[in-house]
């Protein structure tokens, strides 16, 4: 985590530093098919983070050695835009993108039917276009939508969300300052139905007590976040009813 | 034992790993909760600041410590520099490549990397030559030799042996040789998921079996400093109460049993 500061991130009504309460989660806007070309589209807006995700496949996996005899092989590319941040980003995959789009793809293949094509591949496009703490959840949770909304089977959606440890508080979806500043971070993803947890990084310092306090209150968001996801793939869908004159 | 280099087990001897499970006995004799045996050679490398040879069962790592002056980061102009590389050797195991990190060893040396990091092991602060302008840069590089399961572990405690004897040299920027300012002890440990079982320190067998991957690294207070879950399958929220208990557990015990 963050290195210690002065600054005071929680006040003593437990009000944080953009007015939320402890166990509030930042505004979320979700949209489906944002892109023409893609199999399938998403663009997230999370607090500050703009996120866009493009889903081709499943189509066959090339170089051929990485082709699953079973099952299809999930591709996720998790990619900050140089403009995204405040100091400009070397374009191109660094060593934390690398990790997080392979913590991603590992999520994604937990709720796919990948059994159902074998010697594919899907290969999942995140495109961080502005960040704002969080964008790994934030791009698990859009890149699901977009799943979906490619119309490839599955068996759940995956929910993101984090919470962490702020001015030694338990504190759900971390903002920036409180990601640069806090003493804990716990990114989770879990499948909306089951509850299965399919991401889950920790840094920071947390007890055991402060780690099922985080869990308690991601698990209830994820619930919230959930709401919105289908929402957004049911208004694709009674959109499409609407086109062809359905009722 | 012959092993197919792809990686996947015969299923005479899957079926033999699964069999026992549901006596709750590992292919190996071991506990769910037991470790191989671990065996730590300080000092390998004397041209290193510091370095250690770990054997964790058959798997084989070496990591070496190299101290330089160097720019601090402009976001932490007062503390010195760790970095964390990890060499996934051609030598280790048929379908290791030479080149460059792919994912597999950067997520090993990144979750290796945090939980050093987050435990605030090595006094950063006391790492600084001129503020702003020059520190110490602590290189720690990693190099697998031989590859029998839980590479993660391995690598960290080699890495905790690696610092502890480490030697800044102090007399290239005027001062005196100084050992590396360490705090605590984050020990990591492994666990696999198969079937609903949870064993610790997986061999490779039993990584080739297993669904996911968790590690969890506490410190000396029994406190979680890093997490990481790995692979494609799930935990549920009990395994991974489970998982935390047993990392604070075992970390307990390899502290005493080879860092005292």
């Amino acid at each position: 985590m963050g290195t210690a500061s002065d600054i005071k991130l929680i006040d003593e009504k437990g009000i944080r530093i953009d007015g939320r309460s402890l166990s509030e989660l930042r505004p979320i806007k979700i949209e489906t098919d944002v892109l023409e070309r893609a199999d399938g589209s998403a663009y997230i807006e999370w607090g500050g983070n703009k996120i866009m995700v493009a889903v081709y496949g499943p189509r066959e996996a090339y170089p051929k050695h990485t082709q699953d005899i079973d099952k299809a092989v999930i591709k996720a590319r998790y990619n900050m835009a140089a403009f995204s941040v405040d100091e400009r980003k070397r374009p191109g995959p660094d060593r934390r993108s690398v990790e997080i789009s392979k913590v991603i793809s590992e999520a994604l293949q937990c709720a796919i039917i990948v059994e159902q094509f074998p010697r594919a591949q899907i290969d999942v496009y995140i495109e961080v276009l502005q960040a704002d703490a969080g964008t790994r959840i934030a791009g698990l949770t859009a890149a699901s939508v977009a799943v979906a909304a490619a119309g490839i089977p599955m068996r759940d959606l995956v929910v993101g969300c984090t919470a962490g440890k702020v001015d030694g508080k338990i504190v759900l979806d971390l903002g920036k300052e409180e990601d640069n500043f806090g003493q804990a971070d716990l990114p989770m993803g879990i499948l909306a139905k089951s509850g299965k947890i399919v991401l889950m990084q920790m840094d920071g310092d947390l007890t055991a007590e402060e780690f099922d306090e985080a869990t308690t209150m991601i698990y209830d968001a994820t619930k919230r976040i959930n709401d919105i996801q289908r929402e957004a793939l049911a208004g694709k869908y009674r959109a499409l009813a609407m086109e062809r004159g359905g009722e | 034992m012959p092993r197919d280099e792809a990686g996947i087990l015969s299923e005479i001897k899957r079926d033999y790993i699964l069999n026992k499970l549901k006596e709750g006995k590992r292919g190996d004799g071991r506990l769910t909760t037991e470790f191989r045996e671990i065996s730590i050679q300080q000092n390998y490398v004397p041209r290193a600041a510091g370095s250690a040879v770990v054997k964790l069962g058959k798997t084989k790592v070496i990591a070496g410590v190299k101290i330089e002056s160097g720019e601090p980061f402009p976001d932490t102009p007062n503390l010195g520099v760790l970095t964390t590389n990890v060499e996934l050797l051609p030598m280790a195991f048929p379908t290791f490549e030479a080149g460059p990190p792919n994912e597999n060893s950067i997520e090993i040396a990144r979750v290796v990397d945090r939980g050093i990091r987050e435990s605030k092991m090595i006094d950063l602060e006391n790492l600084v030559i001129e503020a702003g302008k020059k520190v110490w840069i602590v290189f720690v590089d990693i190099n697998i030799l031989d590859y029998d399961g839980n590479l993660i572990d391995a690598c960290t405690l080699a890495v905790l042996s690696a610092l502890k004897s480490a030697i800044v040299p102090g007399s290239k920027e005027g001062g005196k040789d100084f050992m590396l300012p360490i705090r605590n002890l984050p020990v990591s440990v492994t666990m696999v998921k198969i079937g609903d079982n949870i064993l610790c320190d997986p061999d490779l067998e039993e990584e080739q079996l297993s669904s996911a991957r968790i590690t969890v690294s506490t410190t000396e207070d029994g406190h979680l400093r890093a997490m990481q879950k790995g692979d494609s399958g799930f935990f549920t929220i009990e395994d991974v109460r489970k998982a935390i208990k047993m990392s604070s557990d075992m970390g307990k015990q390899i502290r005493e049993k080879y860092f005292q």
